[in-house]
């Protein structure tokens, strides 16, 4: 078998194993195994098995949920599947000072646990942006962004 | 004389590169209105966006040198594999970090395991493992089918990427469109896309002369200098 023979049989595997994995991951069902998060309702519907270990939990921030504690140390809201009201939606206790942008109906991803008294303490709370960028609103200085990201925090002085 | 034309030439284009640069640069930090929920912070996208997209682009390059090499062995294709598999780590590298940086006032975190960020982050250790295995391997022939079957399999990674936010439940947001950017911030992105292009072509146009001439130095062999003793090595 001279070289270039070879090559090219070598040139074959690889692609034929390149295109089966792309295949596999593309089709295949590895996406229910690899899960970055759940949504409240995946949550709610494990039942007894999310007790426990450590998960996390995707979503938006339910309207009108958002509190914080009296010592301001504690936030809790809720984490819904939807915006809309009705939606599966789980309370969360966090004790992290919240990225800027989190406000309600915002996308977030919570990382925690879960248990019987149905609340789930959250150790990591992370905010999902979208994939919209938009100047600020005509009237609105450039300066403004700063009021709205913080308004929450100045809500609960 | 064809030389001096050549250099010139040359300096014009990577200057014009640097003058697009520029520009590119001031519509994105100056020109471009900030996003209205996250500031200022948002105009890291304009480096972002383009260093990961030629990332990408790197990786697709790659991925063709590695197959055409196969097919039809030329030290040519080889130098270019090796040129960017180089250009894709450095622009990955510096546009995950961009993205890092980003990540923590935005989304609270520099870094999380989400597909996005999992399948760029093997992609990059996988073209560091294939420049160590282009060095652990010295001869030239054995080196560049080893790295071409290598390059071919590392390559699955780069539609993965592309589609990781479409498949799964990500952190990272699906990608944008110009009805999702406004008009203005679509007009600066796509000037550094076209800067962050040029950079790339400079970058993978200079790698390969220098990979070229090592391929073709190795492969050489010295002619005795005419009366030169025989030395042993």
């Amino acid at each position: 078998m001279t070289s270039s023979t070879r090559n090219r049989l070598f040139a074959l595997g690889a692609l034929l194993v390149a295109g089966a994995g792309l295949a596999y991951v593309a089709f295949g069902n590895i996406g229910q195994n690899l899960v970055f998060y759940w949504t409240p309702g995946e949550m709610l519907a494990q039942g007894s098995k999310a007790y426990g270990p450590t998960i996390r939990l995707g979503g938006v921030v339910q309207p009108g949920s958002l509190r914080w504690d009296a010592a301001h140390t504690h936030l809790s809201f809720r984490v819904a599947d939807t915006d809309q009201p009705g939606a599966p939606s789980v309370p969360v206790l966090s004790s992290e000072t919240p990225p800027q942008m989190f406000r309600e109906r915002i996308g977030v991803v919570v990382e925690g646990t879960f248990d019987r008294s149905q609340t789930f303490t959250s150790s990591r709370l992370m905010v999902n942006h979208s994939n919209e960028y938009r100047p600020p609103k005509p009237g609105d200085g450039p300066d403004k962004w700063k009021t709205t990201v913080s308004a929450p925090t100045a809500e609960a002085r | 004389m064809e030389m001096r034309m050549r250099r010139r030439l040359e300096i014009a284009a990577v200057l014009g590169t640097l003058g697009i640069f520029a520009y590119a640069a001031w519509t994105g930090l100056v020109w471009a209105p900030p996003d209205r929920e996250m500031g200022d912070v948002q105009r890291i996208m304009y480096a972002h966006v383009p260093m990961v997209q030629m990332m990408l682009l790197s990786g697709t390059i790659n991925f063709v040198c590695c197959v055409v090499y196969l097919f039809r062995a030329s030290w040519k294709t080889d130098a270019l594999a090796e040129a960017s598999a180089e250009t894709a780590l450095v622009f990955g590298a510096i546009g995950t970090t961009l993205g890092a940086i980003w990540g923590r006032p935005t989304w609270g975190v520099y870094w999380a395991w989400d597909p996005r960020l999992t399948t760029v982050a093997i992609l990059l250790v996988a073209y560091a493992g294939y420049m160590a295995l282009r060095r652990f391997v010295d001869d030239p022939e054995r080196r560049a089918v080893w790295s071409a079957v290598t390059g071919i399999i590392i390559a699955v990674d780069v539609p993965i990427i592309y589609f990781s936010v479409k498949w799964w439940k990500s952190l990272h947001q699906v990608q944008s469109t110009p009805r999702t950017v406004d008009p203005q911030m679509v007009y600066a992105l796509r000037w550094n896309i076209t800067a962050f292009f040029l950079v790339l072509i400079v970058f993978l146009v200079a790698r390969y002369r220098i990979a070229l001439a090592a391929r073709l130095r190795e492969t050489t062999v010295p002619e005795p200098a005419p009366g030169a003793q025989q030395v042993v090595a």
